[in-house]
């Protein structure tokens, strides 16, 4: 079996995938078992009292899925904390992906304040999953205080731009060297980013919005599933390495005609 | 009594709950976390933590995320 193993906890889908932005809870549903994810993350939002609201968590299989909640839309390490404590309290787990996103439109983290919010949340028993750039120094620094995972960003969430620098996350991975998972989350738009990240040697892929708005979501789910499997595989086999020459894949002695004849390459 | 529950004002009875209040808002079949004048409760204290008129809560649960 090929899994991997957070925090003594071993999955074995590579896939972690995200409950917004769905058309509806009945297609989540559909898609989540259509991606075989193990875990799947939730945000923390308040109970709205003028209107009821329809329980996500009447869509989703406790039995089968691990929650995983998330602190999006906290600006500041103060309200991660608070937002990872409201989230534990709740009873599911001490587990929580942090965000600290600063409120300027980009979506991109605020590693200083990550790295604050993570030391806390480390100490008081959480096992933090830190959302992160690409920068391996932000990554040594939720390293040095325990993260159970360093989860760098492919490119801003949802824009589904892919891993325009794949060699970034080499880099980190290279850095972390198996001491903890490195799942790639955000940016992720086709099966085909999922395969990069997981050809370049990450350990999983959380993906949200390249499902959830995709034309057909459940089966864009289950192709994001094979793209993350067929990356995998390829990593696990090792892929060749890139040449500037090219090589002819055919025999080039044995040729029937002239003797006389150049040989030509390929065929 | 008035408190103020996710930023709204609400009338409740005096000597509530927070287990009351969350019967009364229909939520205790809910998974919700509670904060309580800035402090978390354990969903067990839901039953013996008493409300004060002014008192200020935030009661939250999952909802769809990435």
């Amino acid at each position: 079996m090929d899994g991997f193993t957070i925090a003594g906890r071993t999955f074995t889908s590579r896939l972690m995938v995200g409950t917004g932005k769905y058309p509806s809870l009945p297609v989540m549903r559909d898609a989540l078992a259509a991606s075989g994810a193990e875990i799947v993350t939730v945000a923390v939002r308040r109970v709205n009292l003028e209107a009821r609201e329809e329980s996500l968590l009447a869509y989703i299989n406790l039995d089968k899925y691990f929650l995983l909640p998330n602190t999006a839309g906290c600006h500041t390490a103060d309200e991660a904390v608070r937002t990872a404590r409201l989230a534990r309290a709740a009873g599911l787990s001490n587990w929580v992906k942090l965000e600290v996103i600063p409120d300027d439109g980009t979506l991109l983290p605020d590693p200083v304040a990550t790295v604050e919010a993570a030391e806390i949340l480390v100490n008081e028993g959480f096992v933090v999953l830190p959302y992160t750039t690409d920068d391996h120094t932000v990554a040594r620094r939720l390293l040095d205080v325990g993260c159970a995972t360093i989860m760098p960003f492919g490119s801003a969430i949802g824009t589904g731009q892919g891993l325009p620098n794949p060699e970034r996350l080499r880099r980190i991975i290279e850095l972390v060297d198996g001491r903890v998972p490195v799942v790639i989350d955000a940016g992720i738009g086709a099966p085909s980013d999922a395969s990069l990240a997981m050809e370049l040697g990450a350990d999983a892929v959380l993906v949200n919005t390249a499902i959830a708005k995709a034309t057909n979501p459940v089966q864009m789910a289950r192709a994001m599933a094979l793209g993350v499997q067929a990356g995998r595989f390829s990593y696990l086999a090792g892929r060749i390495p890139r040449t500037e020459v090219a090589s002819p894949s055919s025999p080039e002695t044995g040729l029937i005609a002239k003797e006389s004849a150049p040989t030509t390459a390929k065929a | 009594m008035k408190i103020t529950v996710n930023g709204k004002s609400l009338e409740v009875s005096a000597n509530s709950t927070v287990q009351q209040l969350v019967e009364q808002l229909d939520l205790g079949h809910e998974r919700i976390a509670v904060e309580h004048n800035q402090h978390i409760l354990e969903p067990g204290d839901f039953a013996t933590a008493t409300i004060e008129e002014g008192d200020t809560l935030e009661i939250v649960r999952f909802v769809g995320g990435g």
